[in-house]
């Protein structure tokens, strides 16, 4: 991993017990002892302290009130929960809300990040421009004020009855942004399901072409059969239920919206921040991403008879995502835990509830390990995942 | 068969290229060419893009200046304008700016913040950089703006760190965590890299793990658990807790970005200080510490930006910076409908120093680029 420090030359060559102070390496391991003992020592006494301390309030300690019976209501939850249920529960409730919001956040971060970081390469001076402005006024601007910023937008918003039409495809109103859906049908989950083996027998139809490319040296274009082998299935299942094609629209009725999907107001703030913040970094990566392929090699690429489409498939693309993944993975990761300012708006995440439950219980401690933690394994899996990815994608010394 | 000979030299005359000139300048006409007009497609991208931004910059004049109200006590005047309302900030700035501070005091948080950014601007400039000036300098800082934000003496009232808030508060939170952070950082990057395997764990599990969680959890932590910690009777005042923790938190990034730097110092620097026989701290400060500091600069600088805007997340646990002063202002009945010119002038407050310290970073690098530093 790290080179260390090169230490001082060798030992005395004879040895005296007044020798052994000033050898290297006993020094070296009196340090390290020293060290250790103070790590240790100085953890008893804070845990001493704190065992002390929480006697004498009558707090109790441990994880024991995970079961208790929470008392609180959740707004929002992707499972079923009712102040009946848990403390664990209702954490439960929070970690869904925080990757729910962050999956979002990612996907609008990535799409407005690389758009933006193209735009910043562009030969069009004004483009350049626009992207530039764009990235150094997101960038610069703390993260919660935007999402209190857009909080604000959205409570200000018209009522549902006076709400903002998007082009009859959905309302925004201050009740959060209402749009329109396919209407339940059983098709769906078979469509899905025929998706998803559409990837699975695109892949391997991917695998066998190039297989046989490296076998006979003859090249065959997959791109339109992969297109259809995935996109097929799901529309000849969708055909084989009598193509279902009724809408779910959503409607103004009273107060609220009847039909459609609403994601709440406090979604819509907290996932427009943090995505937007997030946005003009990955624009900035993408930009040194593209940058990083030589112009000569484009220029040989082409002078050789690429076509444009191979081109950008394996020679840009191959080396720009070497440079993007490992800075794209830690901005993911920052997004993840920019999504606990959820505390400020109310949006109910897994810190806005540990909140809730370290108020009630009293239970600091405990409630803020089990946020720390949840927060240390989503950073550790999002960069192990990213990891995987960034091996298949690294340069491969052969 | 005879064959024709093939011609290898061309006929036609060479067109001269003209000297590369780094002082010329492109006339204007072939720069509109080759940067907005290169072909047709991109002609008409431009003209589409340029008309969308000046009805946008038509839209913002209309709303921000032509329409605006810039002055007036009574929120109606505004109500009845169609454009924005400066008048919110005119008429809130100090609540804004200063929080919860005793409104009859605020001379003292001007006088304050003149001090603060003399003080920091004269520790900028490399002229001031020897220790016979800077020591003075920070000590009469630190005593001044400690006198004035405390009171209590000299016929000051006294008031309390509870009550401190707005822009000064910002700077003051801002200031600490870079004054504890740098120093932290070195320590963490060193230690990462030390020779001693229990003190590279201790850096390692320290950093990565801090790294790993949201500065709220850390800021839960300074404000709800640290007391805990703490044996009976001991107390620390929260603000310094809350400044501790957001030091720690930025310490361990700017750990990462040092060590990043520490990594760029080839071998035989320590070689060549070990065949001195420098010890290790002597080698560190005198032969490392610069080269490698002066390598990551421009990474420090985005993580001292990022710091200043870190200090807004103490919103979170009720510290009254210009954020949390200004929201709070923004529950004001008659007022409040103003928000979005107040958000922008606090956005612009974070932009213009932002912008001011990744210019100085951007100068530092120049000094650095030509030997001065």
């Amino acid at each position: 991993m790290t080179d260390a420090t090169p230490g001082r030359l060798g030992k005395p060559p004879t040895r005296r017990p007044k020798d052994l102070l000033y050898s290297e390496s006993f020094r070296t391991a009196l340090y390290q002892v020293a060290l250790a003992a103070g790590v240790v020592l100085l953890g008893l006494y804070l845990y001493q302290n704190v065992v002390e301390n929480l006697g004498r309030q009558n707090i109790a300690t441990g994880f024991g009130f995970l079961d208790e019976v929470s008392q609180f209501e959740i707004g929002e939850r992707l499972i079923d929960y009712s102040s009946r249920d848990s403390y664990g529960r209702a954490l439960l409730v929070g970690l869904m809300n925080t990757l729910s919001v962050s999956a979002a956040g990612i996907v609008v971060a990535t799409v407005i990040g690389f758009a933006v970081g193209i735009m910043r390469v562009s030969t069009n001076w004004l483009l350049q421009r626009i992207a530039l402005t764009y990235v150094e006024i997101v960038r610069n601007i703390p993260v919660i004020l935007q999402v209190i910023f857009w909080a604000a937008v959205i409570r200000n918003l018209p009522a549902p009855r006076q709400a903002l039409d998007l082009w009859g495809l959905g309302f925004l109103s201050n009740r959060g942004l209402t749009f329109l859906l396919p209407a339940a049908h059983p098709a769906h989950v078979w469509m899905l399901a025929a998706f998803a083996a559409g990837i699975a027998a695109a892949s391997v139809a991917a695998r066998m072409a190039r297989r046989h490319r490296e076998a006979t040296g003859r090249y065959v274009d997959m791109l339109w059969p992969c297109i259809g082998l995935i996109l097929g299935p799901p529309v000849l299942v969708w055909l084989g239920f009598g193509a279902p094609h009724e809408l779910s629209f959503p409607e103004r009725q009273g107060f609220n919206f009847t039909g459609g999907a609403t994601i709440s107001p406090e979604f819509v703030a907290l996932m427009a921040g943090i995505a937007l913040y997030s946005s003009g970094f990955i624009a900035e990566i993408v930009r040194a991403g593209i940058q990083a392929t030589p112009r000569g090699q484009v220029e040989a690429a082409r002078s050789i008879a690429l076509r444009p489409r191979f081109i950008l498939r394996y020679v840009v693309l191959p080396q720009a995502l070497r440079v993007i993944v490992p800075p794209l993975t830690s901005q993911y990761v920052s997004l993840i835990k920019n999504s606990s300012i959820a505390v400020v708006i109310g949006y109910p995440d897994l810190v806005n509830i540990g909140n809730t439950v370290m108020n009630q219980t009293g239970q600091a401690v405990e409630a803020i390990a089990v946020m720390m933690t949840v927060f240390l394994a989503i950073s550790l899996v999002t960069s192990l995942a990213m990891n995987f990815y960034n091996r298949l994608v690294a340069i491969k010394e052969r | 068969m005879t064959l024709a000979p093939i011609e290898v030299v061309r006929r036609e005359a060479v067109v001269p290229v003209p000297a590369y000139d780094p002082d010329a300048r492109t006339p204007v006409g072939v720069w509109l060419k080759a940067n907005l007009f290169r072909s047709v497609g991109q002609s008409l991208l431009t003209l589409a893009v340029a008309a969308v931004l000046l009805r946008i910059l038509w839209f913002v004049l209309d709303w921000g200046v032509f329409n605006a109200v810039f002055y007036t006590t009574d929120p109606d005047v505004c109500r009845a304008a169609t454009g924005a309302c400066w008048a919110v900030v005119v008429e809130k700035h100090r609540p804004m700016l200063f929080g919860l501070y005793p409104y009859d005091e605020h001379w003292r948080l001007v006088l304050m913040m003149a001090i603060y950014l003399a003080t920091v601007v004269l520790s900028l400039w490399p002229r001031c950089w020897n220790l016979r000036f800077l020591v003075p300098l920070w000590t009469g800082a630190v005593l001044s703006i400690g006198i004035l934000m405390f009171g209590g003496v000299f016929g000051l009232p006294y008031v309390p760190t509870s009550e401190w808030g707005g822009l000064p508060l910002t700077m003051l939170l801002f200031t600490g965590t870079v004054l504890i952070g740098m120093p932290v950082a070195v320590l963490l990057a060193l230690g990462r890299r030390a020779p001693l395997p229990v003190a590279r764990g201790v850096s390692v599990v320290f950093i990565e793990s801090l790294r790993g969680v949201p500065l709220i959890t850390i800021l839960f932590v300074a404000v709800n658990v640290f007391p805990l910690f703490l044996p009976a009777g001991v107390e620390v005042n929260k603000l310094l807790r809350i400044t501790v923790g957001i030091a720690i938190f930025f310490a361990c990034y700017q750990a990462e970005v040092i060590r990043g730097g520490l990594q760029a110092i080839p071998r035989g620097q320590y070689e060549a200080a070990t065949s001195l026989s420098l010890t290790y701290w002597q080698t560190t400060r005198r032969i490392i510490l610069p080269q490698a500091l002066r390598i990551s600069l421009p990474a420090i600088t985005n993580h001292i930006i990022a710091a200043m805007k870190n200090t807004s997340f103490v919103i979170i646990i009720g510290l009254f910076d210009i954020l949390t002063a200004t929201t709070a202002v923004m529950q004001d009945p008659l007022w409040r409908r103003f928000y979005i010119e107040a958000y922008l002038f606090v956005a612009a407050v974070y932009l213009f120093f932002g912008y001011a310290l990744s210019r100085y970073a951007r100068q530092v690098e120049k000094w650095i680029a030509s030997g001065r530093i």
